[in-house]
Protein backbone atom coordinates (compact mmCIF):
# COMPACT_ATOMS: atom_id res chain seq x y z
CA UNK A 1 0.00 0.00 0.00
CA UNK A 2 2.85 2.38 0.71
CA UNK A 3 4.74 1.42 -1.76
CA UNK A 4 1.42 2.56 -4.05
CA UNK A 5 0.92 5.31 -2.99
CA UNK A 6 4.52 6.82 -3.11
CA UNK A 7 4.25 5.67 -6.76
CA UNK A 8 1.98 7.33 -7.27
CA UNK A 9 3.52 10.94 -6.65
CA UNK A 10 6.65 9.88 -8.54
CA UNK A 11 7.34 12.60 -11.12
CA UNK A 12 10.93 12.10 -13.29
CA UNK A 13 12.07 15.43 -11.19
CA UNK A 14 11.55 13.23 -8.07
CA UNK A 15 13.75 10.62 -9.44
CA UNK A 16 16.20 13.30 -10.26
CA UNK A 17 16.32 14.49 -7.31
CA UNK A 18 16.93 10.24 -5.39
CA UNK A 19 20.07 10.63 -8.03
CA UNK A 20 21.54 13.26 -5.66
CA UNK A 21 22.21 10.58 -3.24
CA UNK A 22 23.96 8.24 -5.16
CA UNK A 23 27.96 8.73 -5.13
CA UNK A 24 30.51 7.97 -7.17
CA UNK A 25 31.97 5.26 -5.46
CA UNK A 26 35.83 6.08 -6.30
CA UNK A 27 35.40 10.11 -5.50
CA UNK A 28 32.54 9.90 -2.59
CA UNK A 29 31.79 13.41 -3.03
CA UNK A 30 30.51 14.15 -6.18
CA UNK A 31 27.12 12.53 -6.68
CA UNK A 32 26.03 11.38 -9.85
CA UNK A 33 24.49 14.15 -10.80
CA UNK A 34 27.50 16.54 -10.38
CA UNK A 35 29.32 13.76 -12.51
CA UNK A 36 26.63 14.73 -15.25
CA UNK A 37 26.20 11.22 -16.11
CA UNK A 38 22.75 10.65 -15.93
CA UNK A 39 21.51 11.43 -19.16
CA UNK A 40 17.74 11.13 -19.03
CA UNK A 41 14.86 9.46 -16.96
CA UNK A 42 11.84 8.38 -18.51
CA UNK A 43 9.14 7.09 -16.55
CA UNK A 44 5.44 5.27 -17.86
CA UNK A 45 3.29 3.46 -15.67
CA UNK A 46 5.09 0.83 -13.45
CA UNK A 47 8.70 1.24 -15.94
CA UNK A 48 11.38 3.25 -15.22
CA UNK A 49 13.90 3.52 -17.62
CA UNK A 50 17.76 5.60 -16.90
CA UNK A 51 20.00 6.37 -19.36
CA UNK A 52 23.64 7.36 -18.30
CA UNK A 53 26.43 7.57 -19.93
CA UNK A 54 30.30 5.95 -18.71
CA UNK A 55 32.90 9.16 -18.05
CA UNK A 56 35.78 6.42 -19.42
CA UNK A 57 35.37 3.35 -21.47
CA UNK A 58 36.92 1.26 -18.77
CA UNK A 59 35.54 2.96 -15.75
CA UNK A 60 34.92 0.19 -12.99
CA UNK A 61 33.32 2.74 -11.16
CA UNK A 62 30.02 2.59 -13.90
CA UNK A 63 29.44 -1.01 -12.94
CA UNK A 64 28.76 -0.23 -9.21
CA UNK A 65 26.92 3.36 -9.77
CA UNK A 66 23.94 1.30 -11.93
CA UNK A 67 23.86 -1.01 -9.09
CA UNK A 68 23.10 1.51 -6.70
CA UNK A 69 20.45 3.21 -8.94
CA UNK A 70 18.74 -0.19 -9.23
CA UNK A 71 19.24 -0.35 -5.34
CA UNK A 72 18.06 3.52 -4.82
CA UNK A 73 14.72 2.48 -7.27
CA UNK A 74 13.92 -0.93 -6.10
CA UNK A 75 13.85 0.83 -1.84
CA UNK A 76 11.52 3.25 -3.59
CA UNK A 77 9.23 1.05 -5.06
CA UNK A 78 9.78 0.60 -8.53
CA UNK A 79 10.16 -2.83 -9.71
CA UNK A 80 10.16 -2.63 -13.98
CA UNK A 81 13.86 -0.66 -13.84
CA UNK A 82 15.95 -0.47 -17.12
CA UNK A 83 19.45 1.09 -17.00
CA UNK A 84 20.48 1.91 -20.30
CA UNK A 85 24.13 2.64 -21.38
CA UNK A 86 24.56 5.79 -23.97
CA UNK A 87 27.48 6.48 -25.59
CA UNK A 88 26.54 9.42 -27.61
CA UNK A 89 27.26 12.10 -27.32
CA UNK A 90 30.03 11.21 -25.84
CA UNK A 91 30.52 12.03 -21.92
CA UNK A 92 32.64 15.72 -21.47
CA UNK A 93 33.83 17.04 -18.45
CA UNK A 94 31.85 20.27 -19.57
CA UNK A 95 28.52 18.19 -18.05
CA UNK A 96 29.81 18.61 -14.66
CA UNK A 97 28.51 20.90 -12.58
CA UNK A 98 29.34 23.56 -11.74
CA UNK A 99 28.52 22.91 -7.81
CA UNK A 100 31.08 19.31 -8.52
CA UNK A 101 34.03 21.12 -9.33
CA UNK A 102 33.72 23.08 -6.16
CA UNK A 103 32.80 19.93 -4.20
CA UNK A 104 36.03 18.46 -5.72
CA UNK A 105 38.29 21.42 -5.27
CA UNK A 106 37.55 21.11 -1.52
CA UNK A 107 37.89 17.12 -1.66
CA UNK A 108 41.71 17.95 -3.03
CA UNK A 109 41.47 17.19 -6.19
CA UNK A 110 41.62 19.83 -8.93
CA UNK A 111 38.38 20.01 -11.07
CA UNK A 112 38.89 20.40 -15.06
CA UNK A 113 39.76 23.25 -16.01
CA UNK A 114 37.16 24.91 -18.62
CA UNK A 115 36.53 24.07 -22.08
CA UNK A 116 36.70 20.24 -22.77
CA UNK A 117 39.36 18.74 -25.63
CA UNK A 118 41.92 19.64 -28.10
CA UNK A 119 45.26 19.11 -28.02
CA UNK A 120 46.98 22.51 -28.38
CA UNK A 121 45.08 23.46 -25.03
CA UNK A 122 46.17 20.47 -23.09
CA UNK A 123 49.76 21.19 -23.93
CA UNK A 124 49.00 24.93 -22.61
CA UNK A 125 46.78 24.50 -19.73
CA UNK A 126 47.40 25.43 -16.33
CA UNK A 127 45.94 23.95 -13.26
CA UNK A 128 45.60 25.19 -10.04
CA UNK A 129 46.66 23.52 -6.81
CA UNK A 130 43.56 23.02 -4.64
CA UNK A 131 45.64 23.11 -1.85
CA UNK A 132 47.80 26.48 -1.73
CA UNK A 133 46.21 27.80 -5.30
CA UNK A 134 49.34 28.17 -7.19
CA UNK A 135 49.23 28.07 -10.85
CA UNK A 136 52.55 27.12 -10.64
CA UNK A 137 52.16 23.24 -11.43
CA UNK A 138 53.64 20.72 -13.79
CA UNK A 139 52.32 17.40 -15.29
CA UNK A 140 53.70 14.23 -13.44
CA UNK A 141 51.24 12.15 -15.31
CA UNK A 142 48.67 11.92 -18.02
CA UNK A 143 47.38 9.00 -15.93
CA UNK A 144 45.98 8.74 -11.95
CA UNK A 145 44.95 6.93 -9.53
CA UNK A 146 41.54 6.38 -11.58
CA UNK A 147 40.71 6.79 -15.46
CA UNK A 148 39.96 10.26 -15.04
CA UNK A 149 42.16 11.60 -13.59
CA UNK A 150 45.66 13.03 -14.02
CA UNK A 151 49.04 13.25 -11.87
CA UNK A 152 50.12 16.96 -11.18
CA UNK A 153 52.40 18.37 -8.68
CA UNK A 154 52.83 21.99 -7.12
CA UNK A 155 55.73 23.35 -8.21
CA UNK A 156 55.72 26.34 -4.87
CA UNK A 157 54.15 24.41 -2.23
CA UNK A 158 55.41 20.90 -3.55
CA UNK A 159 52.33 18.74 -2.83
CA UNK A 160 51.40 16.19 -5.34
CA UNK A 161 47.90 16.22 -6.48
CA UNK A 162 45.17 14.38 -8.98
CA UNK A 163 43.50 16.51 -11.35
CA UNK A 164 40.33 15.33 -12.69
CA UNK A 165 41.08 15.55 -16.38
CA UNK A 166 39.57 17.14 -19.17
CA UNK A 167 37.56 14.99 -21.36
CA UNK B 1 26.25 -8.69 -44.28
CA UNK B 2 24.87 -9.21 -41.14
CA UNK B 3 27.62 -11.75 -40.79
CA UNK B 4 30.11 -9.39 -41.70
CA UNK B 5 29.35 -6.91 -39.32
CA UNK B 6 29.44 -8.90 -36.51
CA UNK B 7 33.38 -10.11 -37.77
CA UNK B 8 33.89 -6.64 -38.28
CA UNK B 9 33.18 -5.69 -34.49
CA UNK B 10 34.95 -8.65 -33.46
CA UNK B 11 37.56 -7.32 -35.41
CA UNK B 12 37.45 -4.43 -33.79
CA UNK B 13 36.60 -5.75 -30.11
CA UNK B 14 39.69 -8.21 -30.42
CA UNK B 15 42.03 -5.77 -31.29
CA UNK B 16 41.31 -3.77 -27.98
CA UNK B 17 40.68 -7.38 -26.05
CA UNK B 18 44.34 -8.12 -26.74
CA UNK B 19 46.29 -5.06 -26.63
CA UNK B 20 44.81 -4.36 -23.42
CA UNK B 21 45.62 -7.77 -21.58
CA UNK B 22 48.92 -7.60 -23.14
CA UNK B 23 49.72 -4.05 -21.35
CA UNK B 24 48.10 -5.36 -18.22
CA UNK B 25 51.05 -7.90 -18.06
CA UNK B 26 52.72 -4.47 -16.95
CA UNK B 27 50.61 -4.07 -14.20
CA UNK B 28 53.28 -3.97 -10.35
CA UNK B 29 55.90 -4.53 -12.96
CA UNK B 30 56.29 -1.01 -14.55
CA UNK B 31 59.54 0.76 -14.68
CA UNK B 32 58.23 3.03 -11.91
CA UNK B 33 55.18 3.68 -10.48
CA UNK B 34 53.53 6.58 -12.43
CA UNK B 35 54.25 4.33 -15.54
CA UNK B 36 52.61 1.49 -13.92
CA UNK B 37 49.69 3.26 -13.19
CA UNK B 38 49.45 4.83 -17.02
CA UNK B 39 49.87 1.50 -18.34
CA UNK B 40 47.26 0.09 -16.46
CA UNK B 41 45.39 2.43 -16.93
CA UNK B 42 45.82 2.39 -20.85
CA UNK B 43 45.13 -1.10 -20.51
CA UNK B 44 41.57 -0.29 -18.57
CA UNK B 45 40.77 1.94 -21.37
CA UNK B 46 41.09 -0.76 -23.97
CA UNK B 47 39.36 -3.50 -22.24
CA UNK B 48 36.49 -1.30 -21.59
CA UNK B 49 36.39 -0.10 -25.63
CA UNK B 50 36.95 -3.97 -26.38
CA UNK B 51 33.52 -4.67 -23.93
CA UNK B 52 31.41 -1.75 -25.36
CA UNK B 53 32.70 -3.74 -29.06
CA UNK B 54 31.64 -7.27 -27.54
CA UNK B 55 28.33 -6.17 -25.69
CA UNK B 56 27.25 -4.83 -29.49
CA UNK B 57 28.32 -7.86 -31.43
CA UNK B 58 26.68 -9.88 -28.99
CA UNK B 59 23.57 -7.93 -30.00
CA UNK B 60 24.11 -8.97 -33.94
CA UNK B 61 23.09 -12.96 -32.85
CA UNK B 62 20.73 -14.46 -32.79
CA UNK B 63 22.18 -17.06 -30.19
CA UNK B 64 23.18 -16.73 -26.64
CA UNK B 65 26.42 -14.99 -26.96
CA UNK B 66 27.18 -12.47 -24.36
CA UNK B 67 30.39 -10.20 -24.23
CA UNK B 68 31.81 -13.01 -22.10
CA UNK B 69 31.13 -15.50 -23.98
CA UNK B 70 32.79 -13.94 -26.83
CA UNK B 71 35.77 -13.04 -25.03
CA UNK B 72 36.52 -16.18 -22.95
CA UNK B 73 34.80 -18.96 -25.13
CA UNK B 74 36.59 -18.29 -28.76
CA UNK B 75 39.36 -20.20 -29.93
CA UNK B 76 42.32 -18.71 -32.05
CA UNK B 77 40.87 -19.04 -35.53
CA UNK B 78 37.67 -17.26 -34.49
CA UNK B 79 40.03 -14.38 -33.04
CA UNK B 80 40.27 -11.09 -35.87
CA UNK B 81 42.14 -8.82 -34.03
CA UNK B 82 45.81 -7.71 -35.52
CA UNK B 83 49.08 -9.70 -35.00
CA UNK B 84 50.00 -6.78 -33.64
CA UNK B 85 48.03 -6.62 -30.62
CA UNK B 86 49.12 -10.34 -29.33
CA UNK B 87 52.91 -10.39 -29.91
CA UNK B 88 54.38 -10.47 -26.84
CA UNK B 89 55.70 -7.24 -24.66
CA UNK B 90 59.49 -7.57 -24.84
CA UNK B 91 61.39 -4.71 -22.74
CA UNK B 92 59.69 -1.43 -22.14
CA UNK B 93 60.65 -0.06 -25.59
CA UNK B 94 58.88 -2.77 -27.44
CA UNK B 95 56.00 -2.61 -25.06
CA UNK B 96 56.20 1.78 -26.23
CA UNK B 97 56.29 0.68 -29.93
CA UNK B 98 53.67 -1.51 -29.91
CA UNK B 99 51.14 0.48 -28.30
CA UNK B 100 52.77 4.06 -30.53
CA UNK B 101 52.00 2.57 -33.70
CA UNK B 102 48.99 0.66 -32.55
CA UNK B 103 47.31 3.55 -31.04
CA UNK B 104 48.12 5.92 -34.16
CA UNK B 105 46.39 3.65 -36.27
CA UNK B 106 42.88 3.49 -34.09
CA UNK B 107 42.90 7.30 -33.84
CA UNK B 108 43.09 7.60 -37.64
CA UNK B 109 40.68 4.25 -37.77
CA UNK B 110 37.92 5.74 -35.56
CA UNK B 111 38.46 8.96 -36.34
CA UNK B 112 36.42 8.00 -39.86
CA UNK B 113 34.27 5.41 -37.33
CA UNK B 114 33.32 7.78 -35.82
CA UNK B 115 30.85 8.80 -39.67
CA UNK B 116 29.95 5.68 -40.03
CA UNK B 117 26.53 4.37 -41.08
CA UNK B 118 25.87 2.03 -38.03
CA UNK B 119 25.24 3.90 -35.04
CA UNK B 120 26.32 2.01 -32.57
CA UNK B 121 29.73 1.25 -33.94
CA UNK B 122 29.93 5.12 -34.60
CA UNK B 123 28.85 5.92 -30.75
CA UNK B 124 31.22 3.71 -29.42
CA UNK B 125 34.42 5.22 -31.90
CA UNK B 126 33.38 8.84 -30.73
CA UNK B 127 33.54 7.41 -27.04
CA UNK B 128 37.35 5.79 -27.71
CA UNK B 129 38.60 8.64 -29.61
CA UNK B 130 38.98 10.40 -26.85
CA UNK B 131 40.57 8.35 -24.97
CA UNK B 132 43.40 7.04 -27.77
CA UNK B 133 44.00 10.64 -27.94
CA UNK B 134 45.64 10.42 -24.90
CA UNK B 135 47.40 6.91 -25.88
CA UNK B 136 48.67 8.55 -28.63
CA UNK B 137 50.27 10.90 -26.93
CA UNK B 138 51.71 9.24 -24.07
CA UNK B 139 53.00 6.50 -26.39
CA UNK B 140 54.44 9.34 -28.57
CA UNK B 141 56.21 11.12 -25.38
CA UNK B 142 57.96 7.86 -24.38
CA UNK B 143 59.08 6.75 -28.00
CA UNK B 144 60.71 10.09 -28.34
CA UNK B 145 62.32 9.78 -24.78
CA UNK B 146 63.84 6.89 -25.45
CA UNK B 147 65.07 7.34 -28.96
CA UNK B 148 66.46 10.72 -27.83
CA UNK B 149 67.19 9.08 -24.43
CA UNK B 150 70.67 7.64 -23.65
CA UNK B 151 73.16 5.18 -25.39
CA UNK B 152 71.03 2.25 -24.39
CA UNK B 153 67.60 3.25 -24.67
CA UNK B 154 68.19 4.22 -27.98
CA UNK B 155 69.15 0.68 -29.25
CA UNK B 156 66.70 -0.41 -27.21
CA UNK B 157 63.73 1.67 -29.41
CA UNK B 158 65.36 0.97 -32.74
CA UNK B 159 65.64 -3.10 -32.40
CA UNK B 160 61.88 -2.51 -31.26
CA UNK B 161 61.04 -0.66 -34.47
CA UNK B 162 62.85 -3.25 -36.23
CA UNK B 163 60.92 -5.73 -34.87
CA UNK B 164 57.00 -4.59 -34.46
CA UNK B 165 57.32 -2.48 -37.83
CA UNK B 166 56.28 -5.97 -40.01
CA UNK B 167 53.40 -6.00 -38.13
CA UNK B 168 51.83 -2.88 -39.20
CA UNK B 169 51.42 -3.82 -43.13
CA UNK B 170 48.23 -5.66 -42.14
CA UNK B 171 46.81 -2.54 -40.59
CA UNK B 172 46.17 -1.31 -44.20
CA UNK B 173 44.77 -4.76 -45.81
CA UNK B 174 40.89 -4.94 -46.20
CA UNK B 175 40.12 -8.23 -45.13
CA UNK B 176 36.86 -8.94 -47.35
CA UNK B 177 34.31 -8.19 -44.76
CA UNK B 178 35.82 -5.03 -44.75
CA UNK B 179 35.19 -4.59 -48.21
CA UNK B 180 31.74 -5.62 -47.98
CA UNK B 181 30.83 -3.66 -45.51
CA UNK B 182 32.57 -0.01 -47.62
CA UNK B 183 29.19 -0.05 -49.95
CA UNK B 184 27.10 0.73 -46.94
CA UNK B 185 29.46 3.34 -45.16
CA UNK B 186 29.79 0.55 -42.48
CA UNK B 187 33.52 0.09 -41.74
CA UNK B 188 36.49 2.12 -42.95
CA UNK B 189 38.59 2.18 -46.02
CA UNK B 190 41.79 1.30 -44.32
CA UNK B 191 43.96 1.99 -47.18
CA UNK B 192 42.53 5.54 -47.04
CA UNK B 193 44.21 6.06 -43.61
CA UNK B 194 47.36 5.32 -44.63
CA UNK B 195 48.82 8.36 -45.50
CA UNK B 196 47.98 9.99 -42.03
CA UNK B 197 49.15 7.24 -39.44
CA UNK B 198 53.19 7.26 -42.29
CA UNK B 199 52.94 11.08 -41.55
CA UNK B 200 52.50 11.31 -38.06
CA UNK B 201 54.72 7.88 -37.36
CA UNK B 202 57.33 9.94 -39.63
CA UNK B 203 56.91 12.72 -37.48
CA UNK B 204 57.53 11.27 -34.16
CA UNK B 205 59.86 8.55 -35.02
CA UNK B 206 62.25 11.79 -36.60
CA UNK B 207 61.99 13.92 -33.26
CA UNK B 208 62.85 10.71 -31.58
CA UNK B 209 66.43 10.34 -33.78
CA UNK B 210 65.19 7.27 -35.36
CA UNK B 211 65.11 5.96 -39.16
CA UNK B 212 61.38 5.98 -41.01
CA UNK B 213 61.49 2.41 -42.28
CA UNK B 214 60.08 3.48 -45.43
CA UNK B 215 62.05 2.54 -47.75
CA UNK B 216 62.86 -1.08 -46.45
CA UNK B 217 60.56 -2.87 -48.48
CA UNK B 218 59.67 -4.93 -45.39
CA UNK B 219 57.93 -8.10 -45.62
CA UNK B 220 54.97 -7.79 -43.38
CA UNK B 221 53.38 -10.36 -41.28
CA UNK B 222 49.53 -11.08 -42.06
CA UNK B 223 46.72 -13.04 -41.27
CA UNK B 224 45.45 -11.80 -37.94
CA UNK B 225 42.10 -10.09 -39.15
CA UNK B 226 41.24 -13.66 -40.93
CA UNK B 227 41.80 -15.74 -38.10
CA UNK B 228 45.30 -16.46 -38.70
CA UNK B 229 47.55 -15.98 -35.88
CA UNK B 230 51.20 -16.37 -34.24
CA UNK B 231 51.87 -19.06 -31.76
CA UNK B 232 51.40 -16.20 -29.39
CA UNK B 233 48.03 -16.18 -28.92
CA UNK B 234 47.41 -19.57 -28.28
CA UNK B 235 49.41 -18.96 -24.99
CA UNK B 236 47.48 -16.09 -24.19
CA UNK B 237 44.14 -17.65 -24.69
CA UNK B 238 45.07 -20.64 -22.59
CA UNK B 239 46.15 -17.64 -19.68
CA UNK B 240 42.62 -15.35 -20.21
CA UNK B 241 40.32 -17.98 -20.77
CA UNK B 242 41.62 -20.61 -18.20
CA UNK B 243 39.12 -19.69 -15.78
CA UNK B 244 35.87 -19.52 -17.73
CA UNK B 245 36.92 -23.24 -19.27
CA UNK B 246 37.59 -24.44 -16.08
CA UNK B 247 34.85 -23.18 -14.24
CA UNK B 248 31.80 -22.38 -16.94
CA UNK B 249 29.99 -19.60 -15.73
CA UNK B 250 31.85 -18.35 -13.04
CA UNK B 251 31.06 -14.98 -11.44
CA UNK B 252 32.36 -12.96 -8.29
Amino acid sequence: MIMEKLKENITTDSIWNLMEDIYDPEIPVLSIIDLGIIRDVQIDNDNIEVFITPTYSGCPAMDVISLNIRMSLLQNGFTNIKITQQLSPAWTTDWMTPQGKEKLKAYGIAPPVEKSFDQKYLEELKVECPLCHSKNTKVISQFGSTACKALYQCNDCLEPFDYFKCH
Amino acid sequence: MQNDLFTYTLHLADNNLLMGHRLSEWTGHGPMLEQDIAISNIALDLIGQSRNFYQYAATLRKDSATEDSLAYLRDTREFKNLLIAEIPNGDWAKTIMKLFLFSTWQFYLFQQLINSSDKQLAEIAEKSLKEVTYHVRWSSEWVIRLGDGTEESNKRIKAALEEVWPFTGEMFLPTEYEKSLLNTHVSVNVSDIRNSWNSKVKLVLEEATLEYPENKNTWMNTGGKNGVHTEHLGYMLAEMQFLQRAYPGCEW
